[in-house]
């Protein structure tokens, strides 16, 4: 192939949400030459429809609040499996990454006294799980997430970051050592190939929730980082772990936050019994998210599910009284007008356990440096690459994240992975030349589509995959059901590879993009059901209904995925974390809410 | 039911026109525009447009749909087809890349224009600078603003002059920042709205109150700016 077109930064962050502008900030700050290469106007990225709140123990509705009693609930909601120096780091620092945000202008809702309003939510307490529930999660109304990432924006603009807007990532380029030194991209716009070349690339695309036929997450949530990373071949980690949030609006699959059981909301079956109380006494529908999903199925199964065909529970909000509804939570009331008919002020609103969030992903240590494992079974850092946010997996998150700790984790490690990338080209990280093999390596999958002549249409392949994701991936899953369709999923991996793209004009293919997402969304499929056949026990949100119990012994460590062994040779091990910098490691214990 | 949808791919057509195209609706389910774009695109997948969220908070698919601006992802068939028929358009006064995907490059540069972010020139507290709730009040139905497009692509004084006037989605976010407590550049921000366009070109027309898909007012923040303007002596 011809030498494509080259622009040169010190650092490309590719996507544009929480994590990849808060990393830029931190370069463009420092007067790096910064690029943020987004497939979407970055205030369009999926961090906008985080709705309830950020976790952080800054003590505005409870001055005792301690960072470490905020640590304790994430390694318990990580069923054990997230890694404590990471979660420690995350916790210590978050009020200082809240306050960051503040003083950006980010437009928090505010107590009586003037400080950031904090609310309840799933899996938050005081005193290390014995002083009852905590208010952590600090709020714009439920429009949280719309508020960091608009505010991101503004102070990106304010710094001079260069933003790429609407530009596809195609692949990593890697050159013959190993370093990552930029990817190629496509500019959507004008169909035109690019090599983008960097002394620091930054993976921070997101989570992958389109594998499943339904799921909160964007239609662009189709984990092209995770793709890029297993084909350019790195592993990914724990990638079985995905979360079913407990309140998914019925059918149309959006998202009405957590927060509004934080607020006091609870759930009924059809009988209008508060079923929480029987499976978590304590912490009732404030329970792990995990948790509070298993329950709601077995409500479901055992027959006492609401509607004609008993297949979801009830939400109920109306005892909350309008005037809370309309101050605190605005936005879903919006939602389950638009999209379940109900104004929840009335009536309650139907749910059902939705995909969520991807737990896994690419591992990375707390700089967000992409790690490889060598021989030996020690980690390695892969030269030159980063990854950040959903995309990554730190791991602060384990088998089960908890909420409000999403957003947390995006501004708290896409700040770290800027500091060590200004610390890196400080000490002199130069560009690392790939030979012209490298680059085509790269737009090889973009070529193919380009080449294809015939053979089955996207849209029907990419159904065909979603189904036996929701099917056979769900809040319960089974040996049997997961080895078909790892058969399955197989021969989709072949026909995939002789399907068809039919448009081939340049400007803006949109047709295009969704061929290249495939290829995206089967590597991450493949990844989570290979993984979670092999992982024999059940732990977070990985319910086996054949190994349901959690297995310490086997497996209290991570899964590690590589793409071009797993079918022979399996899946690796990698050990967690249990040696925090500060505080007594937390035992594993047997997790009750 | 029949969809006459804007047709125009630079690389094949010499000028734009109106494609129509048939579906079969799903029986008893109200499904959003949103969801027939979806429906044409499985059939012929060459059809472009943008979206993402489809839940109507990322501001992707702004669209006209019969004559009428809003986000294809919330907007219900029985809403935008009430007599049967339906007509998807580019958002008008933006020049169109590709069937429904407009260039915002102008609409983006004049929310660019109005210093989209606080400037507080006091070093920061150690945490949090506080506001009160009611100074925090003023905020809403300001920040809530998702950068669509819809209304300012209704605006003939947008189309007008999409240079010089800044368009209601930028005034609504330039009085979002003279709005804030916390922010202090106020005389700067009310110097460089006092020119005859930038403000001033609002005819108060109300397309933007009335096709904004989240509700919000972008004249009524425009009239505060006039006040403000006035009361400064400009």
């Amino acid at each position: 192939m011809a030498r494509l077109p080259t622009m040169e930064f010190d650092g490309v962050i590719v996507g544009g949400g929480g994590a990849g502008m808060r990393a830029a900030l931190q370069l463009a700050q420092s007067g790096l030459k910064t690029a943020v290469l987004s497939k979407v106007f970055p205030t369009r990225s999926h961090t906008v429809s985080a709705q309830g709140g950020i976790a952080a123990a800054i003590g505005s509705e409870d001055p005792d609040d301690d960072w470490r009693w905020h640590m304790y609930d994430t390694v318990k909601g990580s069923d054990y499996i997230g890694d404590q120096d990471a979660i420690e780091y995350m916790c210590s620092v978050g009020p200082e990454a809240i306050y960051e945000l503040e003083h950006m202008g980010m437009p928090f809702t505010r107590t009586e006294r003037g400080r950031i309003y904090q609310r309840p939510f799933g899996g938050h307490s005081k005193s290390f799980g014995k002083g009852g529930q905590a208010s952590r999660a600090c709020a714009a109304e439920d429009r949280t997430g719309h508020a960091l990432l608009h505010t991101l924006y503004q102070n990106n603009l304010k710094a001079g970051t260069t933003f790429l807007n609407e530009w596809f990532a195609v692949d990593l380029v890697v050159n013959q050592d190993g370093v990552v030194s930029g990817l190629v991209a496509l500019e959507i716009e004008t169909g035109q190939v690019v090599f983008v070349k960097s002394k620091a690339t930054v993976l921070a695309t997101g989570g992958a929730g389109r594998i499943y036929a339904t799921t909160t997450n964007a239609l662009m949530n189709t984990g092209d980082g995770i793709g890029m990373a297993l084909r350019a071949g790195m592993p990914v980690q724990d990638i079985e772990m995905w979360q079913f949030h407990p309140t998914g609006i019925h059918q149309a699959g959006v998202l009405v936050t957590e927060g509004c059981r934080g607020e006091g909301g609870y759930l009924v079956n059809k009988d209008g019994e508060r079923f929480m109380e029987r499976y978590a006494p304590t912490a009732k529908d404030l329970a792990g998210r995990d948790v509070v999903a298993r329950s709601m199925i077995q409500e479901i199964m055992d027959g006492r599910g609401a509607g004609p065909d008993s297949d979801h529970v009830l939400l109920k909000l109306d005892h909350l009284g309008e005037e809370t509804i309309f101050k605190r939570l605005p936005g879903i009331t919006e939602l389950s007008k638009t999209f379940a008919h109900v104004n929840p002020a009335q009536e309650p609103i139907p749910v059902v356990p939705t995909c969520h969030y991807m737990m896994g992903g690419i591992p990375t240590n707390v700089h967000g440096q992409v790690l490889t494992q060598v021989a030996d079974g020690n980690d390695a850092v892969v030269g030159g690459l980063y990854a950040i946010g959903e995309v990554a997996c730190v791991s602060v998150h384990g088998a089960n994240r908890l909420g409000a700790n999403s957003l947390l984790d995006l501004v708290v490690f896409g700040r770290a992975a800027g500091i060590h990338i200004e610390d890196a080209m400080r000490q002199g990280v130069g560009h690392r030349d790939p030979a012209d093999e490298d680059v085509d390596n790269a737009t090889a999958r973009l070529a193919r589509w380009n080449e294809s002549t015939e053979g089955e249409s996207v849209a029907d392949l990419k159904r065909e995959l979603q189904r036996i994701m929701l099917v056979n991936f769900n809040v319960f899953r089974s040996g049997d059901h997961m080895r078909r369709s790892i058969g399955d999923l197989a021969d989709l991996r072949e026909r995939i590879a002789r399907a068809h793209l039919p448009d081939k004009s340049r400007v803006f293919n949109t047709a295009r993009l969704e061929a290249l997402e495939l290829d995206n969304l089967l590597e991450v499929a493949q990844a989570t059901a290979i993984v979670a056949e092999a992982r024999t026990e059940s732990r977070g949100a990985h319910a086996r209904n054949d190994y349901t119990e959690r297995d310490d012994d086997n497996w209290l460590c991570h899964s590690l995925y590589f793409a071009a062994e797993a079918a022979e040779k399996g899946v690796r091990k990698r050990a967690v974390n249990l040696t925090p910098a500060t505080v007594e490691p937390f035992q594993p214990m047997a997790r009750t809410y | 039911m029949k969809i006459n949808i804007y047709r125009f791919d630079p690389d094949k057509d010499e000028s734009p026109r109106m494609e129509e195209m048939e579906i079969d609706l799903p029986e008893g389910r109200d499904l959003m525009v949103l969801d027939v774009l979806e429906l044409l695109k499985a059939k012929d997948p060459s059809i472009a447009y943008r979206r993402s969220c489809r839940e109507g908070v990322c501001g992707s698919d702004g669209i006209n749909m019969n004559g009428r601006n809003g986000l294809a992802c919330i907007t219900p068939i029985s809403e935008a087809a009430s007599r049967g028929k339906l007509t998807l358009r580019p958002l008008p006064g933006l020049p169109v890349v590709r069937d429904l995907v407009v260039d915002m490059t102008q609409f983006y540069r004049q929310y660019e224009k109005i210093t989209p972010w606080l400037v507080n020139d006091t070093p920061p507290p150690a945490q949090e600078r506080l506001q009160m709730p009611e100074d925090r009040e003023k905020l809403n139905g300001l920040y809530e603003c998702i950068l669509c497009a819809c209304c300012s692509t209704a605006c003939p004084s947008f189309w007008w002059n999409p240079d010089k006037f800044v368009g209601p989605a930028g005034l609504l976010q330039a009085y979002r920042f003279l709005a804030d407590s916390r922010d202090t550049a106020t005389a700067e921000r009310l110097a460089a709205l006092e020119d005859p366009f930038s403000v001033f070109r609002c005819r108060g027309i109300m397309n933007c109150v009335s096709v904004c898909p989240k509700g919000l007012n972008p004249t009524r923040a425009i009239g505060k700016i006039r006040s403000m303007l006035l009361s400064q002596g400009i």
